[in-house]
């Protein structure tokens, strides 16, 4: 059984003592634990079920590539799964619960698949897409649906807060052992702002478990001493509990704090994400160990021999009382030789090489530990732990020698380097046959924008596995990492450490060498995927030979862990059964994150109210406080209508389209745009801008106006003023200020930057209220101030005066077909202003209206709107707006295109009314059919809707459309199915429904 | 996500400070000229992998186009400029021939 020591390990604090809960049980750890050494601190060797097979799982390492220890964490507003129990601090009432089996971890029917593998190979998936429908139906889905998923969604809101933070740095350091120590100790005595942040609690990393020593003194002093140097320093930042998450181009890293994780009692958010720019980076990310490929290797209980050691040193917790070492390089020695000096028991280290170990391997024997070289392990025994293991040559093919009762299995494939931060951006790696790794090429790393290199590997993640050589690698690269950013490094040589002579690694890629199929279809790649040697020799087999199609075929390395553990073991069977050196099937590609991060962290602060902000007219309070219905209208929130007590929202509009073609309707009109264009050279920019004249408007009138694109389609529309000699004002769209805005600029910088035209957005500086209506005259008359009579003010013209003491600038447009003024004041008075209408027009019958209001009494005008009328592959001409055309002009913007062929062409569907002959309202968006079928075996089509509305003027449905020879078709009926199957008849009208002369705006 | 700094105002900033806004040194062909001119101006751009002219607009700053020339490969800058000229400027061609010795793009070399 798993337990805690005596000795307790270094991290572990026993004058803390913590209760949290596995599964509803309760269980004691210390401050210092993670859930991982807790877990099995208390004997809980089980934490899950494996994705496919749902095999009984245990943590197999210590760390961040723990593909195993996956628990659903917290509860509520808290709960969080998919959570690494290795990397999770160990907090007092930490509640956790393991995922992934039913009904419960022990006891799960889901590991019948387990039995069924050999009928789920790799491309299992892909294989059954193939079957027909029926079988997918019935037999494939509901087995999918019911075994797919690794956790549960949160079902409840998260209940924290996060944040983004902004930095910039001289040189940045990803990892906190000694040689990310050492990077940022020289790049900070150079004087370079430093950033240095380390992914756990605690500094050191390796060697401070391996006990080395660096510069005659403990790894543990020395590590001490170099953090409390650098906390010092007024130009380095070090961070724990952050880690390097990903590099980007041109220096841009993220990295991702986790601040109350390990205490969720702290107030303030629990993750911050660090968006760094860094000229120059050092990937000191150290290496991660590989497991061996036999059989049973995922039995609980197996383990990295590392990951043995960092749970025995650490936190006091040994895996077992008696441990069998199996490994093909000298590493694994240590953990031997370190569980013996503990009092635990070691029968035998099996080392694959047939040269057995070097100086440790000499040190453990000289403590009485049996060491076999040219050993295997044919298979683990053992279901949900392991119980024996049974020994075999590595060069055979698995003839048992002897078996070996153990209860742990502690495993070491050789180590790889972290280069996930390195290839990231685009570094480049070697294969280094010498020590059995890929490590970063430094001719190859990723650039920046100078073309130079910005990432440099140090340390381990460098391929250097000696302390020393550790030291040496990670000074330099500090060293040259501050020169490149203009400081000035120390001289002086790295410390030195006392690193035993170690005999080569030995690639063991499958134990033993000649495993045949029952071997190979238990020796497990992917621990959280299940996907074995077998299945990707059968992958290899079935033709997938580039590793990057071999993993999605095999899902190797798909998983939560991203193959941490088994890309590179993979790969190397994929190349065995390829026949071809591993540097020629190459690594799959190294994406950030690193490990997962939090969506929170990823939003920071941008939730609710501050997602995006909501632009608000002057006006909006009297919106809110009439409990308008609001719709957005780009990043404006607009009255949609203003219902009253009971009223529904289609009575609310309704009652506003009758109360302004009767009385009075006001509208807040502040969301135009509004553009000043100014200059000796205005007047012919707008004549390029617009595809209508807008040089020869006199000053004191108004034009309506429309805007294209180079490629003939129209693209936005308003009325322009003629404000005096050298200044107009074009209104734009809502939606369309900013865009339009830009768009002007855009020419006048890069096209006519000789023409003299300055272009300024005024659209928020004014109000802007729309009083419609037949009695709108008596209302400004009442409040009096200027003169607004048809004679002094008609119709398509703008005058400045006062009206009730405001300062106003009244233009004399309509859209909406009645007499209407759309009246602009400062911005300051807009809310004053309204207020003031409001009170004074309540005997003229006035009530607000919003927006659908607004679209109804344009459509029963024929007017068009883009985005209903227009959908960017519309020219005006579509529109019948060819009287708003100048052919006068030589040129404006999309004439040339269209005069193209297919903008020429009759059979463009044309704008036209529509007038259903049940009067009804036509569906938005429906299409009218035609005779026939098209290629594809569809009816074929001859027109569709653009806009559609219930009049409540003319007490039916009217709607507007596009429509095949729609104008020449006058009275002919077209039929619009609807999705419910039934369809709608339609009469071809005049797109104008009411007031077809246009008297009423223009008294 | 690119840096790059703005010729009008010195800044210089991320990318999401910027807008990019496709190719540079477009020639724009208006009523009277050929279809073949016409469809060159509206739709045939290139698609280099390497170097390459850009418009980008400083939007979140001082409003201003300039070009970028640029590696599409690398993402390497080689240099940005005022957007008022219809030709790369010489020493950013000669900086791009420093690196890229015998690069050529549409007209320019
Ligand atoms: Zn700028």
């Amino acid at each position: 059984m798993s337990t805690r020591l005596q000795s307790k390990g270094r991290l572990v604090d026993t004058t803390q003592p913590m209760e949290f809960r596995f599964n509803g049980k309760r269980l004691k750890g210390y401050a210092g634990d993670t859930l991982a050494s807790a877990l099995l601190a208390n004997d809980q060797m089980l934490m899950g079920r494996s994705f496919k097979y749902h095999r009984p799982r245990g943590a197999v390492a210590s760390g961040a590539e723990e593909p195993n220890a996956l628990v659903n964490l917290g509860q509520g507003g808290k709960f969080e799964p998919n959570q690494r129990a290795t990397t999770t601090e160990l907090f007092e009432g930490l509640y956790a619960t393991s995922q992934n089996h039913w009904p419960t971890l022990e006891f799960d029917v889901g590991a019948v698949n387990a039995a069924l593998a050999r009928f789920l190979p790799a491309g299992f998936y892909y294989k059954m897409f193939i079957h027909p429908r029926p079988f997918w139906k019935y037999v494939y889905e509901p087995f999918i649906r019911q075994s797919a998923g690794l956790g549960k969604a949160p079902k409840e809101r998260d209940a924290d807060t996060y944040e983004h933070f902004y930095f910039y740095a001289d040189v940045m350091v990803i990892g906190g052992g000694i040689a990310g120590l050492t990077a940022a100790l020289e790049a900070g005595r150079a004087g370079a702002r430093v950033l240095l942040v380390e992914q756990t609690a605690h500094w050191g990393g390796r060697a401070v478990v391996d006990g080395a020593e660096i510069g005659g003194k403990p790894a543990e002093d020395w590590v001490a001493e170099t953090v409390a140097e650098l906390a010092a320093m007024d130009n380095v930042t070090i961070r724990a509990r952050t880690m390097g998450a990903g590099v980007y181009d041109h220096g841009f890293i993220l990295a991702y704090e986790r601040l109350t994780d390990h205490n969720p009692e702290t107030s303030g958010p629990r993750h911050r994400l660090w968006r760094v720019r860094a000229k120059q980076t050092i990937s000191a990310t150290g290496a991660i160990e590989r497991p061996l490929s036999f059989a049973g290797n995922d039995i609980p209980g197996v383990m990295l021999a590392g990951a043995v050691r960092d749970y025995l040193v650490n936190w006091g917790v040994s895996i077992g009382d008696r441990t069998v070492v199996v490994t093909n390089n000298d590493d694994a020695y240590r953990t031997a030789i370190a569980l013996h000096r503990a009092g635990l028991r070691v029968p035998a280290i099996l080392d694959a090489r047939a040269s057995g170990g070097g100086a440790l391997a000499d040190e453990a024997r000289a403590a009485g530990i049996r060491v076999e070289a040219g050993r295997a392990i044919a298979k683990v025994k053992g279901g949900k732990r392991v119980e024996a293991v049974e020994v075999c040559l590595q060069a055979g093919e698995g003839a048992v020698l002897e078996t070996i009762p153990c209860d742990a299995v502690a495993m070491s494939g050789g180590w790889s380097p972290v280069v996930h931060l390195w290839s990231h951006c685009g570094g480049k790696l070697l294969w280094d046959t010498e020590l059995a790794m890929f490590r970063p090429d430094p001719a190859r790393a990723p650039t920046g924008s100078d073309g130079l290199g910005f990432v440099a590997a140090a340390g381990t993640a460098n391929g250097h596995l000696g302390t020393s050589a550790v030291l040496a690698d990670a000074q330099s690269a500090g060293r040259a990492a501050a020169k490149a950013t203009g400081a000035k490094p120390k001289t002086g040589k790295a410390p030195q450490s006392n690193d035993a002579d170690e005999a080569p690694i030995e690639p063991v890629w499958l134990m033993p060498q000649g495993a045949g199929d029952a071997l190979r279809m238990k020796a497990w790649l992917d621990y959280q995927n299940d996907v074995k040697v077998s299945d990707v020799q059968l992958a290899a087999r079935e033709g997938y030979e580039s590793v990057e199609h071999a993993k999605r075929y095999t899902t190797l390395g798909m998983a939560t862990d991203q193959g941490k553990l088994s890309n590179i073991n993979g790969l190397a069977v994929l190349s065995g059964a390829l026949d071809q050196a591993i540097p020629v099937t190459g690594t799959t590609t190294f994406r950030p994150p690193y490990t997962p991060i939090s969506m929170g962290a990823i939003g920071g602060s941008a939730r609710d109210g501050l997602f995006q902000p909501i632009r608000k007219t002057p006006i909006y309070g009297y919106h809110v406080d009439q409990n308008a219905d609001f719709e957005p209208v780009g990043h404006w929130r607009r009255p949609y209508t203003y219902p009253r007590s009971a009223e529904t929202v289609h009575d609310a509009v309704n009652r506003e389209v009758v109360n302004t073609r009767a009385n009075i309707g006001l509208l807040d009109a502040s969301t135009l745009g509004k553009l000043i264009v100014k200059g000796p050279d205005a007047g012919r920019f707008l004549d390029m801008m617009y595809t209508n004249m807008m040089s020869n408007l006199a000053i004191g009138k108004c034009r309506y106006g429309l805007m294209c694109s180079e490629n003939g389609f129209l693209s936005d529309d308003g009325v322009v003023a003629r404000i005096d000699e050298d200044t107009w004002l074009c209104h734009t769209t809502t939606g369309g200020a900013d865009r339009i805005h830009a768009w002007m600029e855009d020419w006048l910088q890069c096209e006519w930057w000789d023409w003299k035209v300055y272009v300024a957005n005024v659209t928020e500086q004014y109000a802007q209220v729309a009083v419609v209506g037949p009695k709108a005259r008596k209302l400004l008359e009442k409040l009096g101030g200027m003169d607004v009579s048809k004679e002094t003010l008609p119709f398509m013209q703008w005058a400045d005066g006062t009206l009730g003491g405001f300062p106003v600038r009244v233009y004399r447009i309509s859209f909406s077909g009645e007499l209407s003024y759309e009246i602009a004041v400062p911005a300051s008075l807009g809310r004053a202003f309204w207020d003031r209408l409001v009170a004074d027009g309540e005997e003229f019958g006035l009530m607000p209206y919003g927006t659908e209001c607004l679209h109804i009494l344009r459509a029963e005008k024929g007017f068009i709107m883009i985005g209903d009328e227009t959908d960017g592959t519309v020219i005006p001409q579509d529109l019948g707006l060819n009287w708003a055309i100048s052919k006068k002009k030589d040129d404006y913007l999309g004439k040339r295109a269209q005069e193209r062929e297919h903008m020429v062409d009759p059979k463009r569907w044309k704008l036209v009314g529509l007038e259903t002959l049940d009067g009804s309202v036509i569906p938005d968006g429906a299409y009218a059919v035609a005779a026939g079928k098209n290629a594809n075996g569809q009816r074929n089509t001859e027109g569709r809707v653009t806009s559609t509305y219930y009049s409540a003027t003319l007490k039916r449905g009217i709607a507007m459309g596009l429509i095949l020879n729609g104008p020449d078709r006058m009275g002919d009926v077209v039929e619009f199915p609807k999705v419910d199957g039934t369809s709608v008849k339609a009469k071809i009208v005049d797109q104008v429904f009411y007031d077809k002369a246009g008297e009423k705006q223009d008294v | 996500m690119l840096t790059l700094t703005c010729p009008c105002c010195g800044v210089s900033g991320e990318e999401t400070e910027f807008h990019a806004g496709g190719e540079a040194h477009l020639k724009r062909y208006g009523p009277g000229s050929s279809d073949n001119d016409f469809e060159g101006y509206l739709f045939m751009r290139e698609n280099p992998k390497g170097v390459h002219f850009e418009r980008w607009r400083h939007v979140y700053g001082c409003g201003k186009w300039f070009l970028a020339a640029r590696c599409t490969a690398t993402l390497e800058v080689f240099g940005t400029y005022p957007a008022q000229t219809t030709e790369p400027p010489q020493d950013i061609k000669d900086k791009i021939t420093a690196k890229r010795p015998g690069w050529s793009w549409r007209d320019f070399a």
